[in-house]
């Protein structure tokens, strides 16, 4: 077992002995359930409308009417729930005085970092392969196109790893969870809202570049079900950036 | 095996350690005394290569910590101030996380876990998690975690608090059994446990050493002058004067009871049987006569409150002296 998969294993550990990920992971169930559950009735209740103004059995396009709208939904969801998520990963180790421990193994930061990261996206994919049970239940009762629900899964997937970057990032600045939670919270918010200033500033460079830096048009278009390697690029190079000032951060922490 | 030259760290403008130089050989247990906010565990963080010092170089084990900090880290065994343990594991899990993290795997570790449970003692409570150990077993698990991969170097800051006597006793024979193959740095408060454990003293105080040398050989150099209490049933006003009189006899201080008198006299001189010739005389009825001599703790005192204490005329350092008095010479 290398340092890595050491740590990888530890922290899985320490997640699942600690009650928060039971507690973070039954509410982002439970909300991704209700949301499904709202859309699909909603879907429902449009069908019946169109069977009653056509009088015969009306087709309705569950891509459109449920995934797009949960998986835009689920965006503030993985805002809110994701920076709890990863609020312990160092701050915990600096309160607890661990962290002295682990920067004294001979083994370097980019290992630890990467750790911590990989241990919480196992976690996360975890909790996302499980709401894979919405669209495998509503194969049975309906048919729909399953690329596009694939590449929403696949812009959660995307979404989820960088959000969790930015929350190992904050958690890297403060020995206290909280603020690490909060100091996620703000990054994240911030990047939502600038696409809303990138509309604002519409088809100008400044606009362009402001809507390019926020998560909102990439994520998108892979929810549309669009793969551009420009939003793969965008969410690569967005997790590795925040990887690199994760490091940075703790690595700076010996010098104070 | 530990080579420190001329190390200092500022922390903006202040200076918490300032041109510390000092070695350890193999084999060698060398107490580093301090009080607090001396610059001990500042100093052994630089040590370990958790933080960089600002000047100066550190080498362990041949090898230098701002050049190939993961070489140092490997030959080092560190136990910090706090014991640095994750109370959501068990004992044994905990020691298999240290030992992957130092790439041992395989019957390998399983054996160093083995004998570095066995050396502390934690086979009754291997499978507990550590979050529901006293104090005294997180030490120990925070020692036998320095112990596990058997390090040529041992750095312990404070490792023996918290502990009851009877472990304290344990540990430190665990100290002494490992001279001779590994060094060992340890940081402590309690002086008895510098003379019991270590060969050597480093006393630093307000980021400087200000000594360096066996327990003995401290106190020995520093011994300007003799103590000696004497007590006496019916003292005169006048007695003081009196004493004084007597030829070598250097300052005369209160003693912490009534009737007690501390003389101190010129080093090599043995007054005694003037004293006693003095009070009986007097008829103040000689109670106790005896000389005191200096403690480590004499020592240390003396040093951490006069940074030049090895030059200066000695201020009574006699902890029993009440405080008032202690700066009257």
């Amino acid at each position: 077992m290398t340092p890595v998969q050491a740590i990888i294993a530890k922290e899985l550990r320490g997640y699942f002995v600690s009650p928060i990920v039971y507690v973070v992971g039954a509410v982002f169930l439970l909300i991704f359930g209700f949301l499904s559950y709202l859309y699909i009735v909603f879907a429902g209740a449009q069908a019946i409308q169109l069977m009653q103004m056509q009088g015969g059995p009306a087709s309705i396009n569950l891509n459109d009417l449920v995934f797009r709208n949960l998986f835009a939904s689920m965006r503030f969801v993985l805002l809110i729930i994701l920076p709890i998520l990863t609020m312990r990963l160092f701050a915990e180790e600096r309160k607890l005085r661990t962290f002295e421990f682990l920067m004294t193994s001979p083994i370097g930061i980019h290992e630890i970092v990467l750790g911590k990261f990989v241990s919480i996206l196992l976690i996360y994919l975890g909790l996302l392969g499980i709401t894979g049970l919405v669209p495998t239940v509503l194969m049975l009762f309906s048919e729909f196109d399953w690329n596009p629900v694939l590449t929403g899964y696949l812009g959660m997937a995307l979404l989820g790893a960088l959000f969790l970057a930015v929350g190992l990032f904050a958690s890297a600045l403060t020995e206290n969870q909280i603020v690490a939670a909060f100091v996620g919270f703000g990054i994240l918010l911030t990047f939502w809202l600038i696409s809303g200033l990138g509309a604002l500033l519409g088809d100008t460079t400044a606009g362009h570049i402001i809507s390019y830096v926020s998560f909102m048009e990439h994520y998108d278009r892979l929810v549309r079900g669009l793969i551009d390697t420009s939003d793969l690029v965008y969410f690569g190079s967005g997790l590795l950036l925040m990887l690199f000032l994760t490091h940075r951060v703790v690595e700076s922490t010996r010098w104070k | 095996m530990i080579d420190v030259q001329n190390i200092t760290k500022r922390y903006g403008h202040h200076t918490a350690i300032d041109r510390v130089t000092f070695s350890v050989a193999k084999g060698e247990v060398l107490a580093f005394l301090g009080p607090n906010g001396a610059g001990k565990t500042t100093t052994m963080r630089i040590l370990t290569c958790f933080m960089p010092a600002t000047e100066g170089t550190v080498r362990v084990a041949g090898f230098d910590c701002a050049d190939q900090p993961l070489e140092v880290k490997r030959h080092i065994g560190y136990l910090p101030e706090t014991p640095p343990v994750y109370q959501e594991l068990t004992v044994t899990e905990y020691l298999t996380f240290v030992g992957r993290l130092r790439g041992m795997g395989g019957r390998n570790l399983t054996s160093a876990l083995d004998q570095s449970i066995g050396r502390l003692e934690l086979g009754s409570v291997r499978h507990r998690l550590i979050g529901n150990l006293s104090r005294g077993y997180r030490q120990r698990v925070g020692l036998a975690q320095a112990l596990l991969h058997d390090p040529p170097v041992l750095i312990l800051d404070e490792p023996t608090i918290g502990l009851d006597p009877k472990q304290i006793i344990e540990i430190r024979e665990l100290i002494k059994s490992l001279a001779g193959s590994h060094s060992v740095i340890l940081s402590t408060h309690i002086l008895p446990e510098a003379t019991a454990v270590c060969q050597r003293v480093v006393i630093i105080s307000g980021g400087r050493i200000v000594a360096e040398d066996s327990p003995e050989q401290l106190s020995a150099r520093l011994r300007q002058s003799e103590k000696i209490s004497v007590t006496l049933k019916n003292p005169s006003a006048d007695c003081n004067a009196k004493l004084r009189e007597i030829p070598g006899v250097l300052n005369i201080f209160p003693g912490e009871q009534a009737g007690m008198f501390l003389i101190e006299c010129t080093l090599g001189r043995d007054i005694r049987d003037e004293i006693a010739r003095v009070v009986v005389s007097h008829h103040w009825g000689l109670l106790e006569l005896r000389t005191i001599s200096m403690t480590l703790e004499d020592v240390f005192l003396r040093l951490t409150r006069h940074e030049d204490g090895l030059t200066q005329p000695p201020a009574t350092a006699h902890k029993g002296a009440p405080a008032s008095q202690e700066t009257t010479p």
